[in-house]
């Protein structure tokens, strides 16, 4: 996993240590926010910038740290980047952040956001860690992407708001699957992506906690 | 870094991350609000035009609303009040004033808690003798409060148009209270019996056409969300009943009583 090249931080938590399929972070937010493209692409890119800025002001202030205080101060510092954030959101795309809601504000608790502060920008220089909070933030704005893209798809027929597929209830002949709309199916969606992302690399498969062993024979246990 | 750990550098570091965090978050916040202010504004009145089927995409909104007089109502008395500027008055937080608002405990069929005495309603066109009436409903569905508009026209009692702002009801089911094919069906129904100020508009299963009785009353409810829909007929009934515009919106009817 030691990616210490510029383009090795950018890119390896996209595909090979993605924050959400491999780490399985941030999952909960994932969730709420991806009933269609567009809600995924704005907190997706709301999430690189809370990441980039966190990781880089982390790692500037990193040597002057006091570790008793260490976890406070670094959600005192997300925590002002998310709201300077949903301040942004709420005057520049209005329509897109009331869909967003209290989503944008938990951000703050997005884990991928305080694990990078303390497991990258802890330890490294402020450059590359903005560039690892660039990554991981593209990481999980690529899975929220594709969960979106295939909720959108399949609940409402339509990518980005243009209709592909004509739903029935406009006169169409898609009838369209109101379970994608809602939250639990992420849940599917992101596992099934979790299965063709380790099917391709099985080295991401985790050894089993424990082993199944067969069943009791009819008459062992008779 | 052993320096780090002492009593004063926690204390510094502790206080100056404070200082510069609250001055980021303040600066953003003071130097958009205007902007945002703006957005809101335009939001709230691109609803009311939608509402009022007066909204033309792509024109000025504030040009569009300029034949638009918003009023403040005393929902006690039924008549204008000059109390407050209806530009400003802020209805959803006198809801919340003691002063300006009396509790429903025991009666409250749209589950709001507190009812505002005062309401800013939309007249489109003369004052005397307005287009269109529209007022703001609001009430509890499944999940939510849904906030909306009514649009009814000049005689008090037919229906142009219902729009709900903001709700989260369960999307495809109760969410479907957006879906323009639904809203077509509130144009023309009567919110009033013939005779009297007892609101009778309401949801029904099953569909309505012209075969129904009072078909003009109805609305076929939504399917597979009963609890968003009776909470659509209550607060229609509450909002548009003694409790709410019913004094007020009597003085459009009486005049031309033959309706």
């Amino acid at each position: 996993m030691a990616a210490d090249s510029p383009k090795g931080v950018l890119t390896t938590p996209v595909f090979k240590n993605n924050p959400i399929a491999l780490q399985i972070l941030g999952v909960c937010s994932a969730l709420a926010v991806t009933n269609s493209v567009q809600t995924s692409l704005v907190m997706g890119l709301a999430v690189i910038s809370v990441t980039a800025f966190s990781n880089l002001f982390v790692s500037l202030i990193r040597n002057h740290m006091p570790s008793s205080i260490r976890i406070i101060v670094q959600m005192t510092i997300i925590a002002s980047l998310v709201i300077v954030v949903d301040q942004v959101l709420r005057a520049y795309a209005y329509e897109t952040s009331k869909q967003l809601s209290v989503f944008v504000g938990l951000i703050i608790t997005n884990c991928i956001v305080m694990g990078r502060a303390e497991a990258y920008a802890m330890q490294n220089g402020p450059v590359m860690s903005f560039l690892d909070g660039i990554g991981n933030g593209l990481g999980y704005t690529f899975v929220l992407l594709v969960v979106g893209a295939v909720r959108e798809l399949f609940g409402s027929g339509s990518l980005l708001g243009f209709t592909l597929l004509t739903p029935v209830k406009d006169g169409g002949w898609y009838v369209t699957n109101g379970l994608m709309l809602l939250p639990p199916s992420a849940f599917f969606v992101i596992g099934l992506m979790i299965w063709v992302i380790r099917s391709i690399n099985p080295e991401q498969v985790e050894e089993a906690d424990f082993k199944i062993t067969s069943n009791t024979k009819a008459q062992e246990a008779a | 870094m052993a320096n780090n750990n002492s009593i004063k550098k926690t204390l510094i570091v502790a206080f100056s991350l404070c200082v510069v965090c609250s001055v980021v978050v303040s600066a953003a916040a003071v130097a958009l609000r205007p902007v945002q202010q703006t957005n809101q504004e335009l939001d709230r009145k691109t609803n009311i035009l939608q509402v009022a089927e007066l909204y033309k995409p792509g024109q000025s909104v504030a040009e569009q609303f300029s034949h638009i007089t918003p009023k403040v109502v005393d929902l006690n008395t039924g008549e204008y009040s000059d109390r407050f500027d209806p530009d400003t008055f802020d209805q959803f937080g006198a809801a919340e004033d003691p002063e300006l608002s009396e509790s429903l405990k025991g009666n409250d069929p749209a589950g709001l808690g507190r009812r505002e005495n005062f309401a800013t309603i939309y007249l489109v066109g003369d004052q005397k003798d307005p287009e269109q009436i529209i007022v703001p409903v609001r009430g509890q569905g499944l999940w939510s409060m849904m906030y909306g508009y009514l649009a009814l026209k000049g005689d008090g009692n037919t229906i142009v148009g219902l729009s709900f702002y903001q709700q989260g009801e369960t999307p495809g089911l109760g969410g479907e209270v957006d879906n323009p094919r639904w809203k077509a069906l509130w144009d023309g129904k009567e919110v009033y019996s013939d005779n009297g100020m007892e609101p009778v508009i309401r949801l029904v299963k099953g569909g309505v056409d012209s075969q129904t009785p009072n078909a003009e009353n109805k609305v076929d409810a939504l399917s597979g969300a009963t609890l968003t829909s009776r909470g659509v007929t209550q607060l229609l009934q509450f909002w548009l009943g003694e409790q709410g515009f019913a004094k007020y919106l009597s003085r459009f009817r009486d005049p031309s009583q033959g309706a």
